[in-house]
């Protein structure tokens, strides 16, 4: 049967036009990313509209060489100018900006090409392992479980919004909200529509999405007018010629460094709505860190390219494992890719791979060659993405802002989903310059429906509360919630050298390991116990260190 | 003490558009034999949004932000600071008002040139960009959408 239906993706996935679309996606996701100001997301939301008329498999293959390509392209302006691309390639510049004006801009293309090659291939075998492993787990999901999971979906959101949690947690709750406006899904009562005849319906997941992210960004990015008429780069930057063979060699002598930046890559897309703009600071941090020579950091050395560079690609794969096995986005992109399968009528759940296994099959084969065509577009045609890099930004954003309306529009053919798009552009816009988070908002969005859909099922099925607590995975998810909830101010606590923050490590590992065990099976408590020594032993160790007792 | 500061503004409208989403859920019509009234779950968030957003606005006033060094606030200063943002909300409106009569690619024609024209480049070189671009952009995208995908694109009432 899964034979059956790999042999069916694959020929899907193969088919000309399939093919075709991928390319012109990877393309486009390359353009998109090499442009300073353009994140992947807004690249992966425009390409939305063009996907409606397509089979899901069409449109999702399209979006994910929207991804790929935005991932490896956002290095091409961190090497050549210094100026990252899209926030997934800020430690790009550390070393790739150097070692180009070293007068190797050559190596510091291949060996970020290369690095994102082998991290994306690496990421893609995981997922292929990894995403049926994690949906059967998550078929052990109730309702209370699924709620939970939801919470700790935004909590971890915001918590990891650069040093706004309160604001990260409004613009998720807020999303919420906008998620509750119009007919309700389980009873069919109107809710907080204000007497506006078109909210009856509530908001279509695209306008919101288009004037959140694409809109509200290409206006922040206007703001300046002087910037917005240059060229956005500018330089000489045509003539370089990759170092293929040399970029191989090195990534292979550095291969310590391309596996532990995939799966530092891996784990933070794994977390909900954690992407590329966090591992590949991490990847690189760690790197330093574990480095026999990091003062050499900074001045243009491979691993410093080749950490940055293998984390955020691997950071798709583990985004990807999270969508498809639990229904819950990995990031920014595939919360996008979640709203185009609810347009398709496919319900993200983790059911999913089991009852569509034939799109889930062609996600996988559909990433694996984004990678490869990633690699042979940037290698063939590196100068013409550049090119689009030399038209003034003021020129590129107002089209952009007509093609985002045309493409809401195509949505349901109504005009009121371009007062839509206006209405979240402006308020997107406003968050944006106010400093609150739009990622927790947008999960928000999407993830509300699907919270209040399990907690009316968990209250239809037991009148029990405690549930929510009592229940191994709804307690675990309760306790990483809690847990990500305290991570800022844990990290301020380190910083300041409290006390306390010594303990929080060992806290999490103990309290993480009660629902552990209380799961049964031998490997979860062994997991539990091994956890809670762990725990243990570390809060003893640092007790020592700081000189006091427990 | 100044106390009053952006976030502190911010906070209080959070509140006023919890309180007003609030008051609209008492308008939700009550549904017999359902387990979980329909107002339930936008009481449940607002609630959560209405502590969210008090902490917020404690913060604010607690620990408020170090304000700018510089000249005080100056209205004309602000507009001048946001003019090719705003004008592009503006033209935009205008976009969509004029959509109903004029269509998608008369209205869309108008709106990419005297945006651009507005908030970029007006020597008689860019004026001519700014049209061909215009043209050929949202041309081009109109008859994607309408010829390659089969779109039914707004037509206008006049033209």
């Amino acid at each position: 049967m899964i034979f059956e239906n790999v042999i069916s993706a694959f020929g899907d996935v193969l088919a000309l036009n399939t093919l075709m679309l991928m390319a012109m996606g990877v393309a486009c996701g390359l353009i998109a990313g090499s442009i300073p100001g353009f994140t992947i997301t807004m690249a992966v939301v425009l390409t939305l509209p063009f996907t409606f008329g397509m089979s899901p498999i069409e449109g999702l293959s399209t979006m994910l060489g929207v991804y790929v390509g935005g991932l490896t392209g956002g290095m091409f302006a961190s090497a050549l100018m210094g100026i990252p691309g899209t926030p997934s390639a800020i430690s790009t510049t550390f070393d790739g900006f150097p070692m180009a004006r070293n007068g190797r801009p050559g190596l510091a293309l291949g060996l970020g090409l290369w690095s994102s090659f082998f991290a994306g291939i690496l990421s893609a075998m995981v997922l292929v392992v990894m995403a049926p492993t994690l949906a059967a787990i998550g078929l052990e999901f109730g309702p209370w479980d699924y709620f939970t999971l939801v919470c700790f979906a935004l909590t971890i959101a915001a918590s990891l919004s650069d040093g706004a949690l309160i604001k990260g947690l409004i613009a998720g709750i807020f999303g919420m909200v906008v998620a509750a406006i119009g007919e309700d899904a389980i009873n069919g009562a109107e809710r907080m529509t204000f007497g506006i005849d078109t909210w009856q319906s509530g908001f279509d997941f695209l306008p919101v999405l288009i004037g959140l992210f694409a809109f509200s960004q290409l206006l922040s990015d206007l703001r300046d007018t002087e910037a917005a008429k240059k060229p956005m780069l500018s330089g000489k930057h045509a003539i370089v010629r990759m170092e293929h063979m040399e970029s191989i060699r090195l990534n292979f002598v550095h291969w310590i460094t391309v596996l532990r930046a995939s799966a530092i890559g891996l784990f933070i897309g794994l977390l909900p709505a954690a992407g590329s703009s966090i591992s590949n600071i991490l990847a690189y941090d760690q790197e330093k860190k574990a480095s026999k020579h990091p003062e050499k950091f900074g001045t243009g050395i491979p691993e410093g390219v080749i950490s940055s560079e293998a984390s955020n690609n691997a950071t798709a794969g583990g985004a990807l494992i999270m969508m498809m096995a639990l229904g819950i986005p990995g990031d920014a992109v595939t919360a996008v890719m979640l709203g185009a399968l609810t347009i398709h009528n496919i319900a993200p759940s983790p059911t999913f791979i089991s009852t569509q296994p034939k799109l889930a099959y062609a996600i996988m084969i559909a990433y694996f060659l984004a990678n490869f065509m990633t690699l042979a577009l940037t290698s063939g045609c590196l100068r013409v993405f550049m090119l689009v890099t030399r038209v003034p930004l003021y020129i590129l954003g107002v089209v952009i802002l007509a093609y985002c309306a045309i493409g809401v529009f195509t949505l349901s053919n109504v005009i009121a989903d371009i007062w839509t798009l206006l209405l979240f552009g402006i308020l997107g816009f406003v968050m944006r310059e106010r400093g609150f988070p739009l990622t927790p908002m947008v999960l928000g969005v999407v993830l509300g429906p699907v919270a209040e859909l399990n907690l009316s099922r968990a209250v239809a099925t037991s009148d029990d509360l405690t549930l929510f607590v009592t229940r191994p995975w709804a307690l675990f998810f309760v306790l990483m919630a809690v847990f990500s909830v305290f991570f800022p101010l844990y990290q301020k606590a380190r910083e300041k050298g409290r006390r306390w923050a010594l303990y929080f490590g060992p806290a999490f590992m103990v309290s993480v390991a009660l629902p552990l065990v209380m799961m049964g099976g031998w490997f979860r408590i062994g997991l539990g116990i091994l956890l809670l020594l762990g725990g243990v032993a570390l809060a003893f160790q640092r007790s020592r260190q700081a000189g006091t007792a427990v | 003490m100044n106390r009053l500061n952006r976030d502190t503004i911010t906070a209080l409208v959070l509140l006023l558009v919890c309180g007003a989403f609030f008051w609209q859920t008492f308008s939700i019509r009550v549904v017999p034999f359902s387990i979980m009234g329909s107002e339930v779950w936008p009481r449940f968030v607002l609630v959560l949004m209405f502590i969210m957003t008090s902490i917020y606005l404690f913060q604010s006033v607690a620990s408020p932000p170090e304000r700018p060094e510089g000249q005080p606030f100056s209205l004309r200063a602000w507009v001048a600071s946001y003019s090719s943002a705003l004008w592009c909300f503006f033209t935009f409106f205008l976009f969509v008002l004029i959509l109903p009569p004029l269509g998608m690619l008369l209205s869309g024609i108008l709106f990419v040139f005297t945006t651009q024209t507005i908030i970029g480049r007006r020597d008689p070189r860019s004026l001519v960009i700014h049209l061909l671009v215009s043209l050929v952009a949202v041309g081009g995208m109109w008859a994607i959408f309408r010829y390659g995908l089969g779109v039914a694109m707004p037509t206008g009432t006049l033209f």
